[in-house]
């Protein structure tokens, strides 16, 4: 089952959530330990918590085009196909932009003098290791100026092969847009995370139409719950969204999670209260 | 005209708090400051939950394009899912798009012998003029699961700059983006000066290495100001030392105060909320210490709101 | 000699506009007979890369000069790799008043790229 965590919003606690919840399913001891995948690639944190030591480290990025000048004519066919304008013929010279490029590869194969190669542009690493309790962790780290981290999420995305009753947990980025999509694809299951705040509840509308677009079954976790905010518990009841867990608002969970600790670590019945949760999950999406 | 822009790296540490206290401040602070107001988080964009604004005008944002293929001259040959490095064809008869994964760059359209291929302009959000109580604000919203989210940010930040030259506006506020990538960049570009919001957590403190670590890369100038600033005094002091280290100003620490949770949940900012908390205190004299530092006044004394 | 400028409508008399890659105009101007002809700047709508678009049409015109309110880094390097000299604004109002200053050497030349990039 591949469960990923997600939010509208930032800091909502996603992070602490997702390494909360593969401590809790690696203690559990009936399933091997779960693989946990860190798509927040512009801002990854959960390697704070699970504490992997990384033994492999392989780079990312695009293939971008290179130009033969001896060969190149200047037709000016590459800077026509190329839907980013990434690459352009000025005068006597065909200049490529690697950061407006996507690696789409339409100049390398419409160019008629064969003159364009393409190597490849490193915007990232993927990194992996064990972790905590025996947990398989990736994540991936976008370089800093780079703007695209979609192709570093797809590359964690297809190197996930998780073996039988193996769990995935993904940490995805904030937001709603492409990054977050690339993260839930191919999701089973789908917890947002959020707190009963306007802004929270606001972002929260937002993912939960992301994903009622990809068709993947919801349920809400309430962080820093502090009281009802009757707001947030009309939405999920009309969207039909269950709300699995709530975490209540204390200050010895914050100034726990604030030192680098996990809920598990700080309160270790959260261990089997997130086991519990999965468990809903699990028999909910079987029935 | 200068620009201001908020940003954290890691996202829910106050930026929109934080923006929406400097925009009341510009217009009703002890030194009143004309300035424009841009959300740039088009992803969640929230300062209008704060601002109230009346919407003035509403204009659709075309984002990429997606293909489209006709079935009736679809004749199964495959050459557009090999042409295609994003995985976007899915194999059938017709061959179909997967428009979430599809990137618009029309390889597929050059690749496919029948020419049943064509793009589609897609319109991808909105972006918005509204008039907020402490000026003109705007935003956008971005359609859940789009692309060219750096797009949509450059262009809600062009048409603020724009509107503030107009206006002979003095300041233009951002609110930015979580993350690095591609609308942090949007939201940097062009800017006099970034306010780097920190958190005092494990993962504040790394996540505002790689925002100040951009916007060096990027060479805008960068101050740090903390938030919630007693939660941990550890990275607290990390943040101190690493700020010292770098030669880069701390310009605040905000306590960790409840009215700020209080006055959003009123739908205010927290200096107008309570101009007393111990937070709006601390945010008052942030402000100041930030147009000192865009020199849009000469170096202002700290004191009460009125 | 031909000079692109990136402005708000067309004509001689047109207000400036400070973006290169997304101001609605562009304009030609022949600075030998001040004929000034308006084309739609192709960057305008598009989905990313506009500098370099608006460059290559200057490049195109084998214009000698642009002039506009700034240049990105993209733009820069496509206008330097076709030759083309970038001026800036100031405090110019039209087009007409541009090129006199243009002319009359008070304009601004750049060295560099005068903003961070955008991206799509």
């Amino acid at each position: 089952m591949r469960i990923v965590v997600a939010s509208g919003k930032g800091g909502t606690g996603k992070t602490t959530i997702a390494t909360s919840l593969a401590l809790g399913l690696a203690g559990d001891g009936s399933a091997p330990p779960p693989i946990f995948v860190d798509c927040d690639v512009e801002a990854p944190n959960a390697h704070l918590f699970l504490k992997p030591l990384f033994e492999q480290s392989q780079p990312i990025g695009i293939m971008i085009p290179v130009v033969d000048e001896a060969l190149c004519t200047h037709c000016g066919k590459c800077a026509e196909v190329c839907a980013y304008h990434a690459i352009a013929v000025l005068g006597q010279k065909t200049l490529v932009f690697p950061q407006l490029c996507h690696g789409c590869g339409s100049c390398t194969a419409l160019c008629p003098e064969k003159a364009i190669s393409e190597r490849l542009d490193p915007i990232g690493v993927i990194e992996r290791g064990p972790a905590l309790e025996g947990i398989d962790f990736r994540r991936g780290l976008l370089d800093v100026g780079k703007p695209m981290s979609v192709p570093i999420i797809r590359a964690l995305q297809k190197q996930v092969t998780p073996r039988p009753g193996q769990t995935v947990i993904l940490d995805a980025p904030p937001g709603t847009s492409c990054p977050v999509v690339a993260a839930m694809q191919g999701a089973d299951y789908l917890l947002l995370v959020t707190e009963p705040t306007p802004f929270g509840l606001h972002d929260l509308r937002l993912a939960a139409e992301v994903a009622r677009e990809l068709g993947i079954p919801t349920g809400v976790i309430v962080n820093r719950d502090n009281g009802p905010y009757p707001d947030l518990e009309t939405f999920c009841r009309s969207s039909g969204l269950p709300i699995l867990l709530r975490i209540p608002f204390e200050r010895a969970i914050a100034e726990g999670i604030a030192q680098g600790k996990n809920l598990v670590e700080i309160q270790p019945e959260y261990g089997e209260r997130f086991r519990q949760m999965f468990h809903q999950v699990v028999r909910g999406e079987k029935a | 005209m200068k620009q201001l822009v908020i940003l954290s790296g890691k996202g829910g540490t106050g930026k929109t708090s934080l923006a929406a206290a400097f925009a009341h401040l510009a217009h009703e602070g002890s030194i009143p400051v004309r300035a424009v107001l841009a959300d740039a988080d088009v992803d969640a964009a929230n300062l209008e939950l704060v601002l109230h604004p009346e919407l003035m005008e509403t204009h659709d944002f075309t984002g990429g394009s997606l293909a489209v293929i006709d079935p009736q001259l679809c004749q199964g040959c495959g050459d557009c899912e090999r042409a295609c490095r994003f995985d976007a064809i899915l194999p059938g008869l017709p061959y179909q798009v997967d428009a979430i994964a599809c990137e618009g760059c029309a390889a597929c359209v050059y690749q496919c012998p029948e020419e049943a291929i064509r793009m589609e302009p897609q319109t991808a959000g909105q972006w918005r003029r509204s008039e907020s109580r402490y000026g003109p604000l705007f935003h956008a919203d971005l359609k859940p699961a789009q692309e060219n989210s750096g797009k949509l940010v450059t262009l809600v930040k062009q048409q603020a700059r724009l509107a503030a030259l107009d206006g002979d506006y003095p300041l233009l506020i951002v609110d930015g983006p979580p993350g690095i990538g591609c609308p942090v960049i949007s939201a940097l570009s062009g800017a006099d000066l970034a306010l780097i919001v920190a958190e005092p957590t494990a993962a504040g403190v790394h996540d505002m290495q790689r925002i100040l670590e951009t916007a060096a890369h990027f060479r805008i100038p960068a101050l740090v100001c903390v938030n919630k600033a007693d939660l941990y005094p550890e990275a607290a002091r990390q943040i101190e030392a690493f700020c010292r280290e770098r030669g880069l100003e701390l310009v605040g620490s905000i306590p960790f105060d409840e009215t700020v949770t209080l006055a959003m949940m009123n739908g205010e900012p927290v200096t107008a909320f309570n101009p007393e908390s111990p937070a709006s205190r601390e945010i008052i004299a942030v402000w100041q210490n930030m147009l000192a530092a865009l020199a849009i006044q000469p170096i202002p004394k700290v004191k009460e709101m009125t | 000699m031909k000079i692109v400028l990136s402005v708000t409508a067309p004509g001689i008399e047109a207000p400036i506009d400070p973006r290169f890659g997304r101001g609605a105009t562009l304009l030609v101007v022949d600075t030998d007979t001040m004929q000034a002809d308006a084309h739609p700047n192709p960057g305008v709508n598009a989905s990313g890369g506009a500098g370099v678009q608006a460059a290559q049409f200057a490049a195109g015109q084998k214009a000698e000069a642009v002039i506009s309110g700034d240049f990105g880094p993209n733009a820069f390097d496509a206008l330097k790799a076709a030759g083309v000299a970038m001026y800036l604004y100031g405090d110019c109002q039209t087009a007409r008043q541009a090129i006199e200053r243009f002319q009359a050497g008070q304009l601004q030349q750049v060295g560099a790229p005068t903003q961070s990039g955008h991206h799509g």
